[in-house]
């Protein structure tokens, strides 16, 4: 089966997960965000790349922070930006999503950036794109449920190279709830993909996939063990959610067995940075200590992940249709 | 590089270094003294290293990629380096001398020109080339020029910087 | 009329022919076989020459979804479907809307499929009131209503109590209880078999535990009370096992498999193709070569399509919102026939699992071909291949994983009580 995020010639023609993705196409996205990232240094922070292209962001999951920084990466590049929040109520018209689709195309829309709380709904509309014979307009997938978040993941991957530069020799470690996070998923694809050696997942049993180590990754459930000579430790966030599902008894047993504080940072190489995709529950999964912290990169990420849309909206839009 | 069998003469190209020596010469004496020189990658990038040595004065050098100001970016994409701008000096009323090895359509010297005036408002722009090749589409001339060509369509003209850190300048492409 | 179906290859599992021989046909009935009655003059004769004429098909679950699902099909449309895939005699589940719990909404179930003359419809009553696990069907009316079993289609019924009682309840008439071995909690909310493709694609799964808990549950209930039971659309390896073992040991149950899980595994959901959103769901590998053994040992008694028309605007929308399911009644034939050809199956083996295990199951004179008896028959070309698209379906289910495909064996002809209802 054909991937249906690479064109015929194998360029990038939509972004929908980093499984998959050759090794180098992921470096070449990685490669063009380095100057990107120091167009956000510049009084003019705008590049015409995108002008007279309209990027419509769709939201069918609210989620602020996402939409915010895909609007800002798509101005930068003087892109149209048309924010549409359906969030719960998409169906409340009677309009499925591929009708929506197919409207907003009939508006000349270049690019769709989709946020959706069913994994897969991506896949979906890039594959109603491609039935239809309108490759040229790109998807770009910002979290579809647990699947994936594949900008998320590339700007992890940036934040780490650009810190530790060489994949092929570190140990990172994914601390949380495995389970539900399509963070997660994307950054082990993309670690194991550019050839990391060792991906280890920490947490309890009940928010760890089943078949998590099919990814790729070493399992741990002892989180001193875990991070033990780590160079990368990456804290997901916890939602409140999961202590009703039966999943975990409390917030507070949680943070005292896989909360990342000092003491248990030590355990990791004396320069290993921490990273958070955000938003942080302070003193659930972190301690303020290490998120303020020397070694917190978690700033910086946000600054790499502008920087990392950018790339990626490029590269699509660029990319024949 | 493939050439047809029946062209007549291969194109004669003048040696960089010495093309380098005469516009060099044309600046000396007519560029301000505080001119900045922005090379435009790669090929004016080395040149506007060299010239910024050769010619007294306070030169500072200055960097441009011009991928994201192309006009050719719908059909063609990104190209697969891009590397960073770099200007290390106020644009804001300085006087600036743009620098590019090879002046053609004019087409990245438009994208250039864009690029700096989103840095700020420059006094004045000039712009100095190693070789003026023909075939404007737009109308933008050279302050100073090294040398002047009449070259075939098909063929590119490309500036190579050597080992020892000689430039060199060949001709690529032809009929396929 | 007198009709004549000459030279087929006549296979009737039940009485186990397999032979090239004629078949008459007369008032309804099987007039003779391979030598004409005496004084016998054809009105009609079907050149079965290469063709397979076999007894016509049962399938035990076609969704024909009336009453109240008339948008995504109507007993017209499924009807058509039925006799265009062979199929003689079918089974509807009680999950209508509303659901078959009342005796005079399957009488005019069965009278709106009496008159339009295609195959038999033999309904399944809903065991609970409104399939809601608390209150017992009036089963006794809905059996002289027609229903030829009670069950509670996939709605789950949690309390062990009501379902002992149920299932004693539709024993005193003397009927088999529809279960389908489904944990309520264990698969709640869960879209896909829980293995590795669920943990890639991040789609909330379904632990095997779901099928083999409920398994443990329906045997320990018949065991402590003899109740016939007929466990419907095993998926897993270790749910096989478990039958085989309760057979050794004489349990009186029986089961089926859907036609598509014979074929299809978790990896053919691909990139989350809503046509493998399926009930139970499509799970690993090593699941879908257990029942193929299944089928072929006999732990599996027969194969059904659980036939499930879906709107379009239903099946395109992402996976876990899809809604599940996959038209199945043209496509029964034809993916047996591939299942069998695949594991070197003979072809009256294969037809019995589609003809006499159902006829036994349901307890109904049909599924096989015996003077004086009914003459339902299905004609086929077992040679002919064709490519499965929507403009050939008849079903207004268009959704199936298999589109696109080539499939082998080809309906000629399809006749209920003696009269031709098909042709192609």
């Amino acid at each position: 089966m054909r991937n249906p995020q690479l064109d015929a010639a194998g360029n990038l023609t939509h972004l929908l997960t980093l499984e998959g993705l050759p090794a180098e196409v992921i470096v070449r996205i990685l490669d063009t965000a380095v100057p990107f990232v120091s167009i956000a240094e510049r009084d003019v922070k705008k590049v015409p790349l995108l002008r007279g292209r309209s990027v419509f962001n769709l939201f069918f999951e609210n989620s602020t922070r996402t939409r915010t920084t895909f609007e800002i990466a798509a101005k930068r590049l003087s892109a149209d930006v048309i924010n549409l929040n359906i969030g719960a109520s998409s169906t409340s018209k009677g309009e499925t999503l591929l009708d929506t689709i197919d409207n907003l195309v009939a508006m000349n829309a270049d690019m769709f950036v989709v946020r959706h709380s069913q994994s897969g709904a991506p896949h979906l509309i890039a594959a109603h794109l491609n039935r239809t014979r309108r490759a040229h307009v790109h998807v770009v997938n910002a979290g579809d449920g647990r699947h994936a978040h594949p900008t998320q993941g590339l700007l992890d991957l940036f934040t780490i190279r650009h810190y530790k530069q060489d994949f092929r020799r570190l140990r990172v470690a994914i601390v949380g709830d495995v389970l539900h996070s399509r963070v997660a998923r994307s950054l082990i694809h993309g670690l194991t993909t550019l050839g990391t050696p060792e991906v280890r997942a920490i947490g309890p049993k009940t928010l760890l996939p089943t078949a998590v180590r099919t990814l790729g990754v070493q399992v741990h459930h002892d989180m001193h063990a875990g991070l033990q000579g780590c160079d990368v430790v990456v804290m997901l966030r916890l939602q409140s959610e999961r202590m009703r599902g039966a999943l975990l008894p409390s917030a507070g047993e949680y943070f005292k067995h896989y909360g990342l504080t000092p003491e248990k940072l030590a355990l990791a190489k004396p320069d290993a940075i921490v990273m958070h995709p955000g938003p942080m529950n302070r003193g659930v999964e972190i301690d303020s200590a290490v998120a303020d912290g020397a070694r917190s990169v978690i700033l910086p990420q946000v600054t790499f992940g502008i920087a990392v849309r950018m790339a990626v909206l490029s590269l699509l839009a660029g990319s024949a249709g | 590089m493939t050439r047809k069998a029946d062209e007549a003469t291969p194109v004669a190209l003048p040696d960089a270094e010495q093309t380098l020596a005469s516009l060099a010469d044309r600046m000396r004496g007519a560029v301000a003294f505080d001119a900045k020189f922005v090379g435009i990658y790669s090929g004016g990038a080395w040149l506007a290293e060299r010239l910024a040595q050769m010619i007294p004065g306070e030169h500072p050098v200055g960097y441009i990629d011009v991928s994201f100001y192309r006009d050719d970016f719908g059909s063609k994409g990104l190209k697969p380096e891009v590397k960073r701008t770099a200007l290390p000096f106020d644009v804001e009323g300085a006087t600036i001398v743009l620098v590019d090895d090879v002046l053609y359509t004019g087409r990245s010297v438009r994208a250039a020109i864009n690029e700096l005036f989103d840095f700020g408002r420059p006094a004045r722009v000039e712009l100095a080339v190693l070789v003026d090749r023909g075939g404007r589409e737009l109308p933008v001339e050279a302050t100073y020029t090294g040398a002047r060509l009449a070259v075939a369509r098909d063929l590119s003209i490309v500036l190579s910087r050597l080992a020892d850190g000689r430039l060199a300048l060949a001709a690529e492409g032809g009929h396929a | 009329m007198k009709i004549e179906i000459a030279n087929g290859r006549l296979i009737d599992p039940k009485h186990g022919v397999d032979r090239v021989a004629t078949l008459f046909v007369a008032a309804g009935k099987v007039a003779a076989i391979g030598e004409a009655p005496a004084g016998w003059s054809s009105k009609r004769t079907i050149d079965a020459t290469g063709l397979v004429v076999c007894p016509g098909l049962i399938d035990v679950a076609a969704r024909l979804r009336e009453p109240g699902f008339e948008y995504k099909a109507t007993l017209e449309s499924e009807m058509q479907a039925a006799v265009a895939g062979g199929v003689t005699s079918l089974a509807c589940p009680p999950d209508t809307d509303p659901p078959l719990d009342e005796p005079g909404l399957v009488q005019m179930l069965k009278h709106r499929a009496r008159s339009l003359n295609q195959a038999h419809v033999f309904p399944v009553g809903a065991l609970t009131v409104g399939l809601k696990g608390e209150e017992l069907t009036e089963m006794g009316e809905l059996a002289e209503a027609g229903c030829v079993a009670f069950s509670q289609a996939e709605a789950p019924l949690a309390d062990t109590g009501v379902l002992l009682r149920a299932m004693q309840y539709a024993a005193t008439f003397g009927h088999r209880v529809w279960l389908r071995p489904q944990d309520p909690h264990l698969g709640r909310g869960g879209v896909a078999h829980d293995g590795e493709v669920a943990t890639r694609l991040g789609l909330p799964a379904i632990p095997a535990a779901a099928e083999t808990i409920a398994l443990a549950t329906i045997f320990a209930l018949v065991r402590e009370t003899g109740v016939r039971v007929h466990l419907c659309r095993l998926s897993t390896a270790e749910g096989v096992a478990m039958v085989r073992a309760a057979k050794a040991e004489r349990l009186p149950v029986t089961c089926d498999v859907a036609v598509h899980h014979l074929h299809l595994c978790d990896v053919d959901i691909g990139w989350f193709d809503p046509q493998c959103r399926l009930v139970p769901p499509l799970r690993a590998t090593r699941d879908r070569a257990a029942l193929r053994a299944g089928i072929a040992d006999g732990t599996i008694d027969l194969v059904c399509s659980d036939h499930t028309p879906v709107d379009d605007d239903a099946k395109q929308l992402p996976f876990g919102e899809a809604e599940p399911g996959a038209t199945g009644l043209e496509l029964l034939l034809p993916l047996t026939l591939k299942w069998a050809a695949a594991d070197g199956v003979t072809l009256p083996a294969a037809l019995a699992r589609l003809t006499s295990q159902p006829a036994a199951m349901l307890g109904i004179d049909a599924g096989h071909l015996a003077v004086g008896h009914a003459a339902d028959v299905c004609i086929f070309d077992p040679e002919a291949h064709w490519t499965v698209e929507p403009a050939v379906l008849r079903s207004q289910g268009k959704n199936t994983p298999f589109l696109g495909l080539e499939v082998p064996g080809r309906v000629r002809a399809t006749l209920v009580a003696g009269q031709v209802v098909f042709e192609s």
